[in-house]
């Protein structure tokens, strides 16, 4: 228990090596894989995360944190595998078709990985049909959508009636956000959520990750 | 004198410029535009694998600085100069392309219509001190394809005054420019009198994306000025310290002067900044902050020292409504960019991060325009010498209220802000009413709206600017043109 307590504290320092190793001695302890994510690397997160929220720590805070809580997954996963435990699931996550605007979507990027969700980064530009293809292939179960030009959010759109079309609305949830968009515009397109922050992203991700 | 801000000493600005140039041929930049990549490999510059980086040898970029003009001029819609871009010769323009406008009823920044675009247009007609207007922010009521373009039509409509504008998107461009042959009647007459300035930023790290690397060679083809605007956020996409973040913005602008130069020998360009500090803590651009001003007149300093005309966006503010925090940054901004001498300043009525925009705003901004501009004219001996005679004239006649010397210079000499900026005591202003400084601004907005005569653009020109707008609205699906013929 003090293996993970350690884990923990490591991972809200953001000391990656650290978090590495004690990972690895947690396992050669005969931890379970699952109860060593739970109890040590997500619990860490989830500190991360309430201090982050409450503005005591900063975004570059988070994203070492995030660092540590990879090198952490990356001796975990395979025992994951292994073990059935679940990972808290996947998101394919982009910059619509015409727009280059990409920080926001990095931060939001940064925020979920650091949340325990595997983040598929198509980068910026992207066409609505790659997004869709990209979430059936992986099996993710949110696509994030980001547009910061008026001009550019209608593309948002276009991603929403292909998940309808192809008939994944009950498997894959459409999650928008940008300077521009507002609730009131992802409800018109049908959108299942909005953010308005990376912090909020994540929050809208999770309760819909819940609920699929 | 004229007063001057500097923060560079010639040592720190030379080498800032030459790690600059290092930066590019070294690291180089990355351009999505195949013809762009093309046309400076074909000049010597080294592409670098597939991804579209390219290698930019010092030696272009002296030959880009040797074409680039020290100096233009901008005309308004009549074809009268209204800018000398050049020296230190300080102009303001509104700032532009928001998406929200503050509704003074409500006190929310809501989406705009073309009715508020058309408000707008008129209202800077009225305001001396914004020698541009620009377009200011994005009407929601038109199909988001033309929402670009359509803001230039307004603006080109309802106000006589050159506009600072930019496209979205790489297609915008031919409306945008058609747009302006319509306002002059030929090629050869748009080229001659250029009536817009492009906005073209490189994209922070190091890039150009597709679109406005084919906004910068189209401009450039067509002797429509660009204001080249790198946009480095300290902390997050560019150095923590400012003086990294001077090194890759100058070698962002410096990568376009050199493709901008390459497509155009000698087409107008401005070197602009909207370099600023990242908060982290906001997630955003802070473009109210001191270091944000700190970078826009250093990035000022760099261009001057390169012999180009400048611009900065300056003077604007990441307050949400019209407060203290809204005049403090706005008037910090806009103060030391004018002290910066930079050429063209945009930003009045800018809010929330660059996000919104506030006719009642500009109204106040317009008023710390003028003290900028005031400013920059500094101290100067007027006929003061010998001051005897005039200070015998105050001991006999106990005042110089009316004296001759006073008559001369009052105007000149002092500057009276109003009605937004309100000096008045404490009773008076109460027997006036005891309006907040939104209220006043408020009323100034009206009574400039309504006061507002039509543009005196010829009928033949309106009409040619209509047809190009229909044949566009009609391609994004707009059968009618909102707010072309307000009541
Ligand atoms: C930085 C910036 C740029 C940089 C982008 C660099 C990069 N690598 O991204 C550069 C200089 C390249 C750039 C280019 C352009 N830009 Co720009 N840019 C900005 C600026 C100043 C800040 C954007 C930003 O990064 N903010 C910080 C991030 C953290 O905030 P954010 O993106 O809003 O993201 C947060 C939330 O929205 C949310 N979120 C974001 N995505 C998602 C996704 C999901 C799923 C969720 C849930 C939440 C979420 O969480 C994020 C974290 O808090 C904005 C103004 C503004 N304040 O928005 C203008 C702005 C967006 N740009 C604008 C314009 C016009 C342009 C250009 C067309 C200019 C030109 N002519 O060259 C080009 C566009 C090129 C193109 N086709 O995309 C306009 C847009 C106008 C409009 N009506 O659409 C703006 C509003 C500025 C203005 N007033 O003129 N720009």
């Amino acid at each position: 228990m003090d293996l993970l307590k350690e884990l923990a504290e490591n991972l809200r320092l953001g000391e990656d090596e650290a978090v590495r190793a004690g990972t690895r001695a947690a396992l050669d302890a005969g931890l379970a894989p699952g109860e060593i994510l739970r109890t040590g690397l997500l619990a860490g997160m989830a500190v991360v995360g309430g201090e982050f929220g409450r503005r005591e720590i900063f975004l570059p805070d988070v994203l070492l944190a995030a660092r540590a809580m990879q090198a952490g997954m990356e001796v975990l996963r395979p025992h994951l595998a292994r073990d059935g435990a679940p990972e808290a699931g996947r998101v394919v996550l982009g910059t619509v078709q015409g727009d280059l605007h990409d920080i926001g979507k990095n931060l939001v990027g940064i925020l979920l990985r650091g949340a325990g969700y595997e983040v598929i980064d198509l980068g910026t530009d992207v066409p609505a049909a790659r997004f869709l293809e990209a979430a059936e292939t992986s099996g993710a179960g949110v696509i994030g959508l980001s547009a910061l030009l008026t001009t550019t959010m209608p593309r948002m759109a276009e991603v929403v009636s292909l998940v309808r079309e192809r008939g994944l609305g009950g498997r894959v949830k459409v999650v928008v956000g940008g300077a521009p968009v507002t609730q009131a515009f992802a409800d018109g397109i049908g959108a299942d959520g909005w953010g308005f922050d990376a912090e909020s992203a994540v929050r809208r991700v999770k309760a819909l990750m819940e609920s699929v | 004198m004229r007063p001057r801000l500097r923060l560079l000493d010639d040592a720190l600005a030379g080498r800032i410029l030459d790690e600059a140039r290092s930066v590019l041929s070294t690291l180089g930049v990355e351009l999505h535009d195949p013809e762009g990549l093309e046309l400076l490999v074909s000049h010597g510059a080294v592409a670098d694998g597939g991804g579209g980086r390219v290698r930019i040898p010092a030696r272009l970029v002296d030959r880009a600085l040797a074409t680039a003009p020290r100096a233009f001029a901008l005309y308004d819609v009549l074809g009268d100069r209204t800018h000398d871009l050049s020296g230190e010769n300080v102009h303001f323009t509104p700032g532009s392309a928001a998406i929200r406008i503050l509704d003074p009823a409500t006190g929310v920044l809501r989406a705009p219509s073309t009715p508020d675009y058309v408000r707008y247009a008129r209202l800077v007609a009225g305001l001396p001190n914004l020698a541009a207007q620009s377009t200011a922010f994005v009407p929601s009521d038109v199909p988001a394809e033309v929402s670009d373009s359509y803001r230039l039509f307004l603006s080109l409509l309802f106000c006589e005054k050159p506009v600072v504008t930019g496209a979205f998107s790489a297609a915008a461009f031919q409306v945008m420019r058609d747009l302006q042959l319509a306002v002059r009647g030929s090629d050869a007459a748009l080229r001659e009198k250029p009536l817009a300035v492009f906005t073209c930023c490189p994209t922070s790290p190091l890039a150009w994306s597709e679109a406005t690397g084919r906004n910068l060679l189209d401009c450039a083809r067509a002797g429509i000025p660009v204001e080249i605007v790198a946009v480095p956020l300290s902390g997050f996409l560019s150095p923590v310290t400012l003086t990294g973040t001077l090194v890759q913005g100058a070698a962002e602008n410096l990568s376009g002067v050199v493709l901008h130069q390459l497509a155009a020998p000698g087409a107008p360009l401005l070197w602009g900044t909207s370099a600023a500090v990242f908060d982290i803590r906001s997630e955003g651009a802070a473009t109210g902050a001191i270091e944000t001003a700190m970078l826009t007149a250093a990035m000022g300093e760099l261009g001057k020292r390169l012999g180009l005309p400048t611009q900065a966006y300056a003077g604007v503010s990441d307050s949400k409504e019209l407060d203290a925090q809204a005049g403090l940054e706005t008037s910090s901004g806009a103060l030391l960019a004018a002290l910066s001498g930079i050429n063209s300043i945009s930003g009045p009525g800018l809010l929330d991060l660059d996000n919104g925009f506030s006719l009642e705003k500009l109204v106040v901004d317009h008023e710390i325009c003028g003290m900028a501009l005031r400013l920059t004219r500094g101290v100067e001996p007027r006929d003061d010498f010998p001051a005897l005679p005039l200070l015998a004239e105050l001991l006999s006649e106990k005042h110089l209220l009316i004296a001759r010397h006073t008559r001369r210079h009052l105007r000149t000499e002092i500057t009276f802000p109003g009605p937004a900026i309100d000096r008045s005591s404490e009773a008076r202003w109460r027997e006036d009413g005891a309006e907040t400084l939104g209220a006043r601004a408020g009323r100034e907005v009206e009574r400039l709206v309504s006061a507002s005569v039509p543009s005196r653009l010829p009928a033949s020109a309106r009409r040619d600017l209509v047809t190009v707008m229909e044949s566009a609205a009609r391609n994004a699906g707009l059968d009618r043109l909102p707010g072309r013929d307000p009541e």
